[in-house]
């Protein structure tokens, strides 16, 4: 199997388990150094975990923070540019190739990164937000030269958030309206920084990550025009995601697919038809499902989109599989509904 | 839509929408002439092809590095991506004059590009060239802009046109200092090089002979009107920028200068160009033609009243005025038993502003029983309630 399937399979992480576990031990505990500080020491680490697994993506991204943490720009966006060669589908390498050429003052490189991190991941809200304070820049580096300004010693230097992890987490939060248009950009101009958060198995902290998040992003900073007719209820949400369990477990899949908003965000980015039809044929070929969630928390919300995380119990006749599991959510006609379902909190 | 953009369209659309395009042009522009890529810039905006606008504009921006008003419509592509647009040329803190003239120029490189001049239209001015004046040069102050014409037999056949700065404060120059533009008829005099310059003046200068004999009488002074470059910090300035002079881009002047002869170009400054079919600038051209031939045929007359009849009541040459000029002539031509007058190389212009008025220059061959006299002489002539009357005559 190649890596970036591999790599898919671990984001869906509904079958694969012991295999992935011992790899993101590993990453966790690099990912506790850079947190504490220890860079050189987690460098170290990373370097050894990629002497064994030289392809493997959560270990060269986090390799590439480390060298952002270190300053050592160059060999960071040497990092980041070979892994969106080697994994040009995942949009976290583009946006933080983005934030090193930013960084660079490489305004126009930072552009054209960000855009293909949306093109690969059309609902990539951090990436919206740093492609619209580097639209604003380049902007404000076009009006100098068209109008002999110079800015240079006024303007802040844009600063734009590195993405501290590789999928999942609350580093996507759900910045779109329900009709898949970016949030007004003008609310996308304060640069973001994403917390580190727990990897993408789904067994960190999710307390940790949840303030973090509520820190940097206020509520008041996110997709107001969602609003609809009924703000949603922490309540709400959770007997949202009882409801969605159960008639998965009933294997009523007109039901089950009504739970997903329009805009979701299909794992691999594939059409929503595409995605429907696989997810049709998962859920009827089993003889029987059992779905039992437990553990459910509302970890943000604002009336118009929730993050909502739990431990997924799931049995059929050929699958056995336990995870934790996050749905974003967003209320759309007075209901929630799944705009981001991600294996992990 | 995204509402930036739609607010961005609609910033564009005022101008894109309110210069209609004229449907026959003279000959089309050069696909990478920079109003040919700056008008198919601002049709992509109209037609709400944001992207392909901001492709064409890095066009331009690659063959015109510091041309300012694409630098603005791009800034304006990329900041409505990020938040709403108010305006064409919305930069936080920009200084208002500074917008305002990049509107201007944008404004008058599209007026320019849509409506240029038809099919066979010839400006009223350009009625007669000599042969060996190859090209002429018609300014349109009102337009900013400059025409370039061949001539073809006799025929000004229009060669291209360029976008030019004038007067701060218009046409119509009086005063020294008074920032105008002139409006008349002029030619090169000489040529600067660029190493004879400073870098304000761009690749070289043109100067014209402002005042010239009309101007002077009127009392018109100031001096220094020149055909010029631009500095190298910009590509172009905005359409009211110098102290009177033409101002061109340098690519422009380049392109210009192969085309002028020093002492013989004719330039002439409009500040609303005047265009007549063939046909009627056949006519005019015929009619003052006529006039010069009866000027001529009654002075060989030596019939002296016809021939005063010929001269305007506020004639006056560089040093007589009607009274002393008759005086002089009836003497003269007292003493003649016959007068022969060849006329010859003669360029004719009708020169623009409040005066119905023409410049007529020629080489005169004056013989007689006891004085022969070769010259080459200018007249303005005035029309007075239809008569075309010579208002003033001197060498040229």
């Amino acid at each position: 199997m190649r890596p970036a399937l591999r790599l898919a399979a671990l984001i869906l992480g509904l079958s694969l388990s012991a295999l992935t576990h011992a790899q993101s031990d590993d990453i966790q505990n690099i990912n506790r150094l850079v947190k504490q500080g220890q860079h050189a020491q987690a460098l170290d680490r990373v370097n050894q975990y990629l002497a064994t697994k030289p392809r493997d993506a959560q270990g060269r991204f986090l390799k590439g923070l480390i060298l952002a943490e270190q300053n050592k720009v160059a060999d960071a966006i040497d990092v980041f540019s070979k892994l969106t060669q080697d994994y040009p589908e995942l949009p976290e390498p583009y946006n933080n190739l983005a934030v090193l050429y930013a960084g660079q003052g490489q305004y126009e490189k930072a552009r054209q990164s960000l855009e293909m991190s949306i093109r690969t991941h059309p609902s990539y809200a951090t990436a919206y937000e740093n492609l619209g304070d580097v639209y604003t820049k380049l902007a404000s580096q076009s009006y100098d030269k068209a109008l002999q300004l110079d800015s240079s010693n006024t303007a802040a230097k844009t600063k734009l958030s590195l993405v501290r992890e590789l999928i999942s987490g609350a580093s996507r939060q759900p910045r779109l309206s329900a009709r898949g248009e970016p949030v007004k950009p003008g609310e996308a101009t304060r640069p973001t920084v994403v917390a580190a958060a727990p990897t993408a198995n789904g067994t960190g902290k999710p307390a940790v990550e949840t303030k973090a998040a509520a820190e940097i992003k206020p509520a008041a900073a996110k997709a107001p025009e969602v609003q609809s007719e009924k703000a949603g209820t922490p309540e709400d949400a959770i007997k949202t995601v009882h409801a969605w369990a159960a008639a998965w477990a009933k294997k009523d899949v007109d039901a089950y697919l009504a739970f997903y908003a329009s805009d979701f965000k299909t794992p691999k980015g594939e059409p929503r038809g595409a995605w429907e039809k696989g997810r049709r044929q998962r859920i009827l070929a089993p003889k029987h499902i059992e779905v039992s969630v437990d553990a459910v928390k509302v970890k943000t919300i604002d009336g118009s989109s929730a993050t909502v995380s739990f431990r997924q119990r799931y049995r059929s006749d050929t699958i056995k599989a336990d995870s934790g599991k996050t749905l974003v959510m967003v209320r759309v006609s007075g209901k929630w509904l799944i705009q981001q379902e991600r294996v992990g909190n | 839509m995204n509402p930036n953009l739609r607010a961005l369209l609609l910033a564009f659309v005022v101008l894109a929408t309110s210069i209609p395009s004229v449907a026959k042009s003279i000959r089309p522009e050069p696909e990478t002439s920079t109003d040919v890529l700056l008008n198919h810039a601002f049709e992509e905006i109209a037609g709400q092809r944001f992207t392909a606008a901001l492709g064409d504009i890095e066009a331009l921006l690659r063959i015109r590095p510091n041309f300012r008003l694409a630098h603005l419509i791009k800034g304006d592509l990329l900041l409505a991506k990020a938040r709403p647009l108010a305006t064409l040329g919305d930069a936080p803190n920009a200084p208002v004059d500074r917008v305002v003239d990049l509107r201007e120029e944008a404004v008058a490189r599209l007026r320019a590009h849509r409506q240029r001049p038809a099919e066979g239209q010839i400006p009223r001015y350009l009625l007669q060239l000599l042969p060996e004046q190859k090209y002429a040069i018609v300014v349109d102050t009102g337009r900013s802009r400059l025409y370039l014409f061949q001539n073809e037999g006799g025929t000004p056949r229009f060669v291209e046109d360029y976008y030019i700065s004038s007067g701060k404060r218009g046409a119509v120059k009086l005063r020294e200092g008074d920032e105008k533009t002139p409006i008349g008829v002029y030619h090169v005099t000489s040529s600067l090089p660029r190493k004879k310059l400073s870098d304000f003046y761009g690749n070289g200068a043109f100067p014209i002979n402002y005042p010239n004999e009309w101007d002077r009488r009127q009392g018109r002074n100031g001096s220094g009107i020149w055909l010029h470059g631009t500095p190298s910090n910009t590509y172009s300035r905005p359409p009211r920028a110098s102290n009177g002079c033409v101002v061109l881009s340098n690519p422009d002047l380049d392109a210009l200068t192969k085309f002028l002869q020093i002492g013989l170009t004719p330039v002439i400054i409009s500040e609303d160009v005047e265009w007549l079919s063939t046909e009627d600038w056949n006519a005019e051209r015929k009619t003052f033609l006529n006039a010069i031939e009866k000027w001529r045929g009654d002075w060989e007359s030596r019939d002296t009243d016809r021939y005063l009849e010929h001269y305007a009541r506020n004639f006056a040459s560089k040093d007589e005025n009607l009274a002393a000029w008759s005086r002089h002539k009836r003497q003269v031509n007292s003493s003649k038993s016959w007068i022969k007058v060849g006329v010859s190389n003669v360029s004719l212009f009708r020169s623009p502003g409040k005066e119905d008025m023409m410049v007529v220059t020629f080489d005169q061959d004056y013989r007689s029983n006891n004085l022969s006299n070769v010259m080459k002489k200018r007249q303005y002539w005035l029309n007075e309630g239809g008569r075309w009357r010579i208002i003033y005559e001197g060498a040229a």
